[in-house]
């Protein structure tokens, strides 16, 4: 492939930049690599009522060419979004488009991809340029497989990359800053203020530095019970996987992963009956002692796991409190 | 009103499992199906509206499970009508293989133009690829406003807008209040999805699903398939193992060695 522009797509909230969007220049600095084609040039696409303002901290290696665009809406609206990627792909015509796979892209990168004809896929991991073209892997069958995409006859192709995957120490650098007029764009949705979730009274899952996490495996509620005294008994905070705290057994504010508590802080994190959704790695795989336990063997937690146990997390809960007794 | 739910059919895959000879695929007989997770709960807040309407004796609201897939895809609309569901709907033909989710949109949009629902909502993802792109990629063919990863939902049946908290990372939330129709994906917790009873899985059996052909639909062949889809599969294959280093034995040898490392955490 020979690769006119990369158009990046920056993500920021509430006035600050979210740190994928230097993980998607990473990425399109690789593709560029990659190509052969040292001409390519990455260009960064700011959409906001701020946007000039954010110009400045996207200043670094790699970036070729800043693009604000100033919209009336000072945050994320899908439609606006849709309506000022529309313009910039016609004006840019580019070869691939990078956007970070969190929830405002699934807000409006399909309805993006489908308009205009787009190759395109989501929560993509690897990046590759095989024989001229581009390929992309994500996962499959709950992250089981590995998927390799290719995007036959796709002029423009848009990737929705998986936070955390690539990295960039960013370097200054002096890219030129362009102001791009938005076009009128109406949205037939308004969004509102952003609202922090309600952890008070509860421990905050990002400080604590030992966790004890219960996924679905529990199956019921009052099983939580001895979960709950277990991580009394050895020492640790009692977190949960999304089913735990969708069902109510346990509070959201103890739930681990990406629409809960990133383990920031977390050293041990022991995983018991987690089959490892990508959402929950999200808010663990960092962690630097993971031990999982899980009657599934090829269960995804095992992947981002130091250790791991192959077991009925009830017996091995049974076995041990024995240990700590 | 007419809220329409699309729904899939999503295969899981057993412990043990191979790679298809070409490639492409897992050999079909290691897949177990079910209902996708998240269409449980778009339908369940189908049904919400629909009951919340009938007692305060408002408009009808008819809920409409539409599926892509081929004959065994009948058993996921069969819990869909068991759980209350007015209709069902399935749509396939050979050609359709191969389709993403893009191509599987366009078949939903030329339904969705046949039904004129108020509001359509889709599952946010599905539980065995996990694309996210389904519901809003119908949302733009529609050329309807959308809203997606929706964990609460304010809406009473015939309004003209919906307002909808979409959950963001980390947890935080903000309201979007949108103009129907309008497409709504559903994410997990919104609700809490019902089991069907016996007595209604049984009826649901013997009640009829529409199968309209993609000539009544107007839908072209290069609209699907690989032709109309926006990526296509050239290689699956098993990634290497974790680096999971396993804790063997008994499990009180198993547990000693895990309270083993807690003490030696604690230590340092």
């Amino acid at each position: 492939m020979t690769v006119g522009t990369i158009l990046v797509v920056a993500e920021h909230r509430g006035g600050e930049l979210r740190p994928v969007t230097f993980e998607l220049i990473a990425a399109a600095q690789g593709v560029r690599g990659r190509t052969g084609n040292p001409g390519g040039r990455v260009a960064v696409a700011v959409i906001g009522a701020k946007a000039a303002a954010l110009a400045d901290a996207l200043k670094v290696d790699g970036v070729d060419e800043i693009l604000t665009v100033e919209t009336p809406q000072a945050e994320f609206d899908a439609e606006v979004t849709e309506g000022v990627l529309g313009a910039l792909l016609a004006e840019l015509t580019p070869a691939l488009v990078l956007i970070g796979h969190g929830v405002d892209a699934m807000g409006y990168a399909a309805a993006l991809a489908a308009r205009h004809g787009l190759g395109f896929a989501t929560d993509v991991f690897k990046v590759d340029v095989q024989a001229g073209a581009l390929v992309a892997t994500r996962g499959g069958y709950g992250q089981k497989v590995n998927v390799e995409l290719d995007f036959p006859g796709k002029a423009t192709v848009m990737l929705a990359l998986r936070a955390g995957t690539f990295k960039l120490e960013p370097a200054p650098a002096a890219p030129t800053v362009r102001s791009v007029a938005a076009p009128s764009v109406v949205s037939r949705a308004r969004f509102g203020a952003f609202v922090a979730p309600n952890s008070a009274g509860d421990v905050d899952m990002a400080s604590v530095d030992f966790i004890l996490s219960v996924g679905r495996g529990v199956g019921e509620e009052d099983k939580v019970e001895q979960f709950r005294e277990l991580a009394q008994t050895i020492g640790a905070t009692l977190g949960c996987s999304r089913p735990i705290a969708d069902s109510g057994w346990l509070p959201k504010s103890r739930q681990v992963g990406q629409s809960g508590k990133t383990a920031s802080s977390c050293k041990l994190y022991i995983a018991m009956g987690i089959s490892g959704a990508i959402q929950h790695l999200a808010g663990m795989k960092h962690v630097d002692t993971v031990v999982a336990v899980n009657t599934d063997a090829n269960a995804s937690i095992f992947s981002v796991a130091k250790y791991g146990i192959v077991g009925d997390m009830f017996e091995i809960a049974e076995e041990l409190k024995k240990q700590f007794a | 009103m007419k809220i329409l739910v699309p729904v899939k059919r999503v295969a899981a895959l057993e412990d043990d499992f191979r790679i298809r000879d070409d490639g492409l695929d897992v050999e079909d007989e290691y897949l177990s199906f079910d209902l996708n997770e998240w269409d449980t709960f778009a339908l369940e807040q189908a049904m919400l509206i629909k009951e919340a309407a009938t007692a305060q004796a408002g408009a009808a609201v008819e809920v409409v499970a539409v599926t892509i897939g081929p004959d065994d895809a009948d058993e996921v609309l069969r819990a869909c009508l068991a759980k209350g569901a007015d209709r069902a709907i399935r749509v396939w033909a050979d050609a359709i293989t191969g389709s993403d989710p893009i191509a599987i949109a366009r078949i939903l949009a030329a339904v969705a133009r046949r039904e004129s629902p108020g509001l359509i909502f889709a599952g946010a993802q599905s539980a065995d690829q996990g694309h996210a792109m389904t519901g809003v990629a119908l949302a733009a063919l529609l050329d309807w406003p959308h809203v997606a990863v929706v964990t609460a939902l304010d809406y009473g049946a015939g309004q003209d807008r919906a307002n909808a908290t979409r959950e963001l990372e980390g947890g935080v939330l903000q309201d979007v209040d949108v103009a129907c129709p309008a497409v709504l994906t559903i994410q997990l917790g919104i609700n809490k999805p019902r089991y069907a009873s016996l007595r209604a899985i049984k009826q649901a059996a013997a009640k009829p699903i529409e199968t309209p052909t993609l000539s009544e639909l107007g839908i072209g062949a290069d609209a699907i398939g690989p032709a109309g889809s926006a990526s296509r599969v050239r290689r699956v294959y098993i990634p290497e193992k974790g680096r999971a280093q396993l804790i063997e034995g008994s499990a009180a040898e198993k547990a000693a060695r895990l309270a083993q490392i807690i003490r030696e955490y604690k230590a340092a």
